[in-house]
């Protein structure tokens, strides 16, 4: 141990495996809810359809259910005895209860609200008549929203984007009760901090990761800052 | 002008809208066809259903013969496969695109068979040369309308269809572009249905004006012509309704030649 110098900043690897674990989770919890994300927002926003409220109501259960209760419906339905669970790992071999992927299921079911609603706002604040003006000039549905609607919508994305992975990072009570707190496999960087917390002696590593979860949350807040100007300076709304 | 025989459009149209009803029909030649009213006269339901922005309740739409919509036998053409350039009121160019790019647009999309217009004339055309690296929102409102125009030629259009292209311009804007207009009219080989309530632009712009008043036709004929009659066409609406009333049974087909006129039928 350093006396007075800052050698108790470094983190010990066990500490390393939480940072690396939570930007891994979460990296792949926003990039696999994208495209899922982006559909459903359009729905929402575009398409009336029989049982749309019950969608928009499941999509933001998440939100206002306890995190503990959505673990758990997520350890009933995917855990290996569940009917999901079960299926992905006969057919595919896919295991998620206890597995980093599961914490990854999890955070992305958790964003995945505050995903579809910066993206579904987005999308309504694109006028339609554009779409119409793209559908006079030969493009077909599709091309219109790759070429004009999705473009516009970019600013949207990004900021859905960030808060998924800011909510990932953060995510609790949904990932412990789903995939557990084992470290170097499941433990992110919450349940680390939570862990020192639990054990005496812990305060210096819950502060070391505390300032690391500050850091990259600010990070993250500045990157998305940036993007999002750069996209709005190039559809020309800023 | 065509060659083919077939007029360039041939609509009729019948849109009932809570109070409004629309029923009329009318054909167009090569040159600039005027459809001309007060707002409310039902011009741009018209605009939408040549475009294929609104499924009428019934009606027939052909564009040099070939059939766009016909309520009867359940065709209803998607509007990007119709080939109709459309200019619009507000411009709508697409804000995160640079001018060259909106205007070559309707290029990307265009099928194999259509011809391809080149960018070049038509930026000359319609002087626009010093906007290309520019974007929307930093172009006036004459600016945005002339690159708008480019844009639905490029797209290698039937048929161009402006829907009061100057009417959210002020005056000197609107002075600013007629020249274009006249141009467009006298050296783009496109036929045009210009729809405008300003009977200015069309007594300087339009070979054929067709009068529509609450949703019925009430007069067709030169901008001479129709324009001196002023308020003498005010009976008409009711010679109108009882020719809806006399076609009881409604159909395109002959709604469409009862009202051609003679000099198309030949």
């Amino acid at each position: 141990m350093g006396d007075a110098d800052m050698g108790w900043l470094a983190l010990s690897p066990q500490e390393w495996d939480a940072v690396r674990l939570s930007l891994l989770v979460s990296f792949w919890a926003t990039i696999a809810s994208l495209p899922l994300g982006i559909a459903v927002a359009w729905l929402l926003a575009r398409v009336s359809f029989p049982g749309k409220a019950l969608v928009n109501g499941l999509v933001h259960l998440p939100l206002v259910l306890p995190p503990v209760v959505t673990g758990y419906v997520l350890l009933l339905l995917f855990g290996r005895r569940g009917p999901i669970g079960a299926f992905l790992a006969e057919t595919f071999g896919i295991v998620l209860a206890f597995r980093w992927t599961g914490a990854a299921l999890a955070c992305a079911v958790m964003g995945f609200p505050l995903m579809v609603r910066a993206i579904r706002l987005a999308i309504e604040a694109v006028d339609p008549k554009l779409e119409a003006a793209a559908g006079t000039l030969g493009a077909g549905r599709i091309a219109t929203f790759l070429v004009v609607t999705l473009p516009l919508v970019l600013p949207g994305i990004i900021a859905g984007m960030i808060l998924s992975f800011a909510k990932a990072m953060g995510e609790f009570g949904a990932t412990i009760t789903f995939v557990s707190n084992i470290p170097g496999q499941t433990q992110t960087l919450p349940s680390a901090i939570y862990t020192f917390t639990q054990v005496p002696g812990g305060e210096a590593g819950a502060l070391r990761l505390t300032l690391v979860s500050v850091a990259i949350a600010f990070g993250a807040l500045l990157v998305s800052e940036l993007l999002a100007r750069r996209a709005q300076a190039r559809v020309g709304i800023a | 002008m065509r060659q083919d025989g077939a007029p360039t459009l041939e609509i009729a149209l019948r849109h009932r809208l809570g109070a409004f009803d629309l029923d009329l029909a009318f054909a167009s030649d090569a040159g600039v066809t005027a459809l001309f009213g007060p707002s409310g006269s039902g011009k741009t339901t018209v605009v939408d259903a040549i475009a294929g922005l609104v499924r009428p309740q019934a009606g027939l739409v052909r564009i040099g013969g070939e059939t766009l919509t016909d309520t009867e036998a359940g065709v209803l053409v998607p509007p990007h496969r119709r080939r109709i350039g459309l200019v619009f009121q507000d411009a709508r160019l697409f804000p995160h695109l640079s001018v060259r790019t909106n205007l070559l647009f309707g290029r990307w999309f265009a099928p194999r068979s259509a011809p391809r217009v080149a960018l070049e004339p038509v930026v000359a055309l319609l002087g626009i040369e010093h906007l290309l690296k520019r974007r929307p929102r930093g172009l006036s409102g004459g600016e945005r309308q002339r690159v708008a125009i480019g844009r639905a030629l490029l797209s290698a259009p039937r048929l161009l269809v402006m829907d009061e292209p100057l009417a959210s311009l002020d005056d000197a804007r609107k002075q600013e572009i007629l020249p274009y207009l006249e141009r467009l009219r006298d050296e783009a080989r496109v036929p045009i249905v210009y729809v405008s309530h300003s009977r200015s632009e069309v007594a300087r712009l339009a070979g054929t004006v067709v009068l529509l008043r609450e949703g019925r036709i009430v007069g067709r004929g030169t901008p001479r012509e129709i324009l001196a009659r002023g308020e003498a066409s005010e009976t008409a609406p009711a010679r109108s309704a009882a020719r809806a009333r006399r076609l009881g049974r409604w159909s395109p087909g002959q709604a469409l030649n009862t009202t051609r006129p003679a000099s198309e039928r030949s």
